[in-house]
């Protein structure tokens, strides 16, 4: 039995502890704003945070993240008001939306830990968040206004 | 009151992940405002001989055009105006601007429109088959049909109330006004009335003038699905369930038209979780959408389904494909367009003028299957009980989709109903309906509802690939080095043989992309199709045969100005030569070009607006000046969608060879926009997809099979390295000017500019695509 805290919420898991994040999320709890787009770690839909840091939910088992904090996108903000959301709707960045969960959390918990990046830091913080629209004029705008209103 | 509509159009709710209807309440505040302060202004509206209602393609697709009001809206007593999608929404925007334009024609407030998105019904919605760049080209026109007969309705029923002349009466901003009596009465209070009132007749319509747009052509309005994308409640087609739903996922044959030899299921029934595993029969190419086949591991969880997936033990028979060989098969091609092939056009005498030139300028242009991989893989859900089948995925056909899916089943249409979500990126992939028919099979064999999802894996090696070509161009100069003839043969599969047994012929749609249709002001043309076999499902993927012909075609045209030591730009202005309506007969057409299934009179291929958009990007990216040493600009222009695009593309080359885009110039003339602010994110996004396609794209066949897998081997431009700054210039045109397509047009033209850009910038000359490594050699 693993006990996690997902979104502020204890939860506890009985099945195969190699489980995804990813998979328990959305299977088991029904938080389906994390998304799967490759399984391997090589596009960032399915980014959350785990006692804050980004983590990809494909890669981070369920016994990995026992008695530590998960944030998805759900309980990024309880309104959908973190800075990077409302970047995010003003700068009008998604396209069809898929890879956009991703791609918020990893620059909520990027401007977390860095609240001014260099342009540089930007393009390279989010090169892990594949997004096949090509958003990524658009994430990189909404990323630096996030950060300085900019 | 209202609404039969309400009942039978809104799809029953979903059953988990929202109520699948946006209640658009956090309009743009920009928006909403410019919308209120155009309240104060009069109305002007034009009596229908204002307005020509022109013919377009959209009539003559399967199950045509409607534009019943009382099909796409309903009004609440509160107010409330729902309004029907029923084209799927991949990301262009469509769901939101198809009925803005209804709402702004039918003068109601944005901030009180809700959307519901249509089920599978082209019977009563007309063509659903979001594709082919259509959406607003097709549909802006019944859109202001559909708004303006609401309003007449609404007009008629307050005059009928007052007892008023209905030309005293007005409908404006979300009520109908008499003027010298003083009443109003909003559309809440007038809806039943209104909605009871039979469809006028077109010529009793109304429309508003363009300058009273409130939303149409502003760019203003944000796409409804914006607040539930950013805060993870959209609802794309793996975030629908069912009780008591089992999870699938399924091993393919490797090679298409292979089938299962033998199968030990042992291991992966003893995974926990796995409920069961079931095979899904095979089929050879040409099998239309059918599944691949193969074996399904039906779990509780996606994890399990996938251990259980890896516990299967499977010997496949790879069928007759199992020799594909992209290298070969590369060979083959150009082998194929060496010699003569089919003549798909022939102007002059170009045997005659190509025998008797100076020089004969040659040059061979090559590109490889490649996979829409779209970031959300193919998945649906499906739920066969009580002789009924219930599918929720993300369908761009779902009318298609049910028939296929009915057909398979060996059950009725009205039995089976297809609900659309939200589609996370389509690309043409989701066109193809073989994920819900795979839904479907197992879910009637299981008796429970089974949802079913392709990895990326899955989604890389079972594609329906876009085309592999070898495009070969031959110009012929006359001693005065003008180009004189023109020969172009172009050898690359056919989506054809996706649909019947293949006769390695390619579709006029195919022929229609640039090859019958190449602009240039050259007296003998003869285009040819060589043969060409398919060995993979080929299918339609944005821009389709317009990717592999603009590279040619433009990359040919600078390399041709290089070697004459022209100035590009003037060149390529020079080929399309004067301003002019291209006549198919005078093109030694047989027949009228394909056109985008638009009517040549009302869509005419225009070579003023082609050199228009040329002229306008070159200016916007300074054409002619200095760049510093291994910077680059390249340009190229494609006519496609019946959209004219050029770009131009700024590169830098890094001294191991790395090619940077620091700037594009898109310059699109796509008629009358309906939504400027979607156009630019499709001109990005179109650049980016584009780079992709140029620098990445491409799987290679061994033995029959993909060899590619994941991201890392099927490479994605990421935000370390793509085009930073696009600027989408775009031509303005009032409404008299057809709206054109969007969605697809602006890929085409970006990869030759990229190349030209590369060669300018002191790179490689890239012939072959995709560019992967050339130009650090
Ligand atoms: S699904 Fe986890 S990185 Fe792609
Ligand atoms: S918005 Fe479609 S993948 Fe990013």
């Amino acid at each position: 039995m693993v006990k996690l805290r997902i979104n502020g919420v204890e939860q506890s898991f009985d099945g195969d502890p190699d489980t995804p994040l990813l998979w328990f999320v959305r299977d088991e709890l029904g938080l389906n704003g994390t998304k799967y787009g490759c399984g391997v770690g090589l596009c960032g839909a399915c980014t959350v945070h785990l006692d804050g840091v980004a983590v990809r939910g494909c890669l981070t088992t369920v016994a990995e993240a026992a008695g530590k904090s998960v944030t998805t996108i759900e309980g990024l903000s309880p309104d959908g008001s973190h800075r990077v959301q409302i970047a995010w709707r003003e700068l009008n960045v998604p396209q069809c939306g898929f890879c956009q969960s991703g791609q918020i959390m990893q620059a909520a918990a990027m401007l977390e830990a860095n609240p001014n990046p260099t342009d540089q830091e930007i393009l390279e913080g989010m090169q892990g968040n594949v997004c096949r629209c090509g958003c990524y004029q658009r994430i990189v705008s909404a990323v630096r206004h996030a950060s300085t209103g900019a | 009151m209202l609404h039969h509509i309400e009942k039978t159009l809104s799809p029953r709710p979903l059953p988990s992940g929202g109520t699948g209807r946006t209640v658009i309440e956090n309009v743009s505040r920009r928006g909403f405002l410019a919308g209120a302060a155009g309240f104060a202004v009069a109305l002007q509206v034009f009596p229908a001989d204002a307005y020509v209602a022109y013919k377009h393609g959209g009539l003559t697709m399967p199950n045509g055009v409607v534009d019943d009001p009382h099909v796409f809206v309903a009004i609440a007593p509160d107010g409330t105006v729902t309004i029907v999608a029923h084209r799927s929404e991949m990301g262009t925007g469509s769901r939101t601007s198809i009925p803005m334009v209804i709402a702004d024609e039918m003068e109601a407030d944005w901030g009180r429109v809700k959307i519901v998105q249509a089920v599978g019904d082209e019977k009563k919605y007309g063509n659903q088959d979001t594709d082919g760049s259509r959406s607003l080209r097709h549909h802006i026109q019944p859109a202001r049909d559909i708004g303006a007969a609401v309003r007449h309705m609404l007009e008629q029923a307050a005059a009928a109330k007052w007892n008023a002349d209905p030309d005293d009466v007005e409908a404006i901003g979300h009520e109908v006004v008499h003027k010298s009596l003083g009443l109003r009465a909003g559309y809440g209070e007038l809806a039943e009335a209104a909605m009871a009132l039979p469809t006028p007749p077109r010529d009793r319509l109304r429309y508003k003038d363009e300058k009273a747009f409130r939303y149409i052509g502003k760019g203003a309005v944000q796409i409804v699905d914006l607040h539930d994308i950013t805060t993870g409640k959209a609802v794309y087609g793996a975030d629908v369930a069912l009780p008591g739903m089992l999870f699938a996922v399924v091993a393919r044959p490797p090679v298409v038209g292979g089938t299962v030899k033998s199968v030990d299921a042992s291991a992966a029934l003893k995974v926990p979780g796995v409920v069961r595993v079931e095979q899904i029969p095979g089929t050879p190419l040409g099998s239309k959408f059918k599944p691949l086949g193969g074996v399904a591991v039906l779990a509780r969880n996606t994890w399990a389904a996938l251990k259980g997936r890896d516990a299967l033990k499977i010997a496949w028979d790879d069928g007759p494909h199992a020799g594909f060989d992209t290298v070969a098969y590369e060979k083959e091609l150009r082998a194929s367009a060496a010699a003569p092939g089919n003549p798909v056009r022939d102007q002059g005498d170009p045997e005659k003028a190509l025998a008797g030139a100076a020089r004969v300028f040659v040059r061979e242009y090559y590109q490889k299957h490649m996979v829409h991989a779209p970031m959300e893989p193919p998945v649906a859900l499906a739920n066969v009980a009580d002789g009924k089948c219930e599918v929720w995925g993300p369908l761009q056909s779902p009318y298609g989709a049910r028939l296929d899916i009915a057909d398979y089943l060996g059950m009725k249409e009205e039995d089976v109903t297809v609900h659309v979500t939200l589609l996370g990126g389509g690309f043409g992939r989701k066109s193809k309906c073989d994920f819900a028919i795979e839904a479907a099979y197992l879910s009637k064999l299981a008796g429970t509802p089974v949802r079913v999802q392709w990895t990326r894996d899955d989604d890389i090696r079972h594609s329906y690939h876009h085309t592999t070509s070898v495009e070969r161009i031959e110009i012929g100069l006359d001693k005065d080095n003008r180009p004189v003839a023109w020969r172009h043969r172009s050898a690359a599969p056919s989506f054809l043989s996706t649909f019947a047994p293949d006769e390695g012929v390619q579709h006029p749609i195919e022929v229609g992309m640039g090859l019958e249709d190449m602009p240039y002001e050259i007296p003998n043309v003869r285009a040819e199709q060589c043969k060409a076999m398919a060995h993979t499902r080929v299918g339609w993927f944005r821009s389709v045969s317009n990717i592999p012909r603009a590279f040619a075609v433009q990359s040919i045209t600078a390399e041709l100005a290089d070697e004459l030591g022209r100035d590009q730009k003037d060149f390529l202005l020079e080929m399309i030569g004067s301003p002019r309506k291209l006549d198919w007969q005078a093109m030694g057409l047989a027949q009228p070009m394909w056109n985008n299934g638009e009517p040549a009179e009302e869509f005419p291929f225009d070579t003023g607006r082609l050199r228009g958009v040329v002229e306008l990007a070159a200016a916007k990216a300074g054409w002619g000046r200095q760049l510093p040493k291994g910077e680059g600009l390249g340009i190229a222009v494609h006519r496609s969608f019946v959209s004219y695009i050029a770009t131009a593309v700024r590169v830098t080359l890094g001294a191991d060879g790395t090619v940077r885009v620091p700037e594009v110039h898109v310059a699109i003339d796509c008629g009358f926009v309906a939504n400027p602010e979607r156009v630019r994110s499709q001109m990005q996004g179109a650049c980016v997809f584009a780079m992709t396609a140029a620098m990445h794209g491409g799987v290679n066949f061994e033995n029959g099979a993909v060899q590619e897998s994941n991201f890392h081997d099927y490479r994605m431009v990421r935000s370390d390295n793509f085009p930073e700054v696009v600027h989408a210039h775009i031509v303005p045109h009032p409404f008299a000017v057809h709206a054109t397509g969007v969605g697809e047009p602006a890929v085409p033209p970006f990869l030759p500019a990229l190349t030209n850009a590369i060669a300018n910038a002191g790179g490689k000359r890239i012939r072959d695509l995709p560019i992967g490594d050339q130009t650090k050699a």
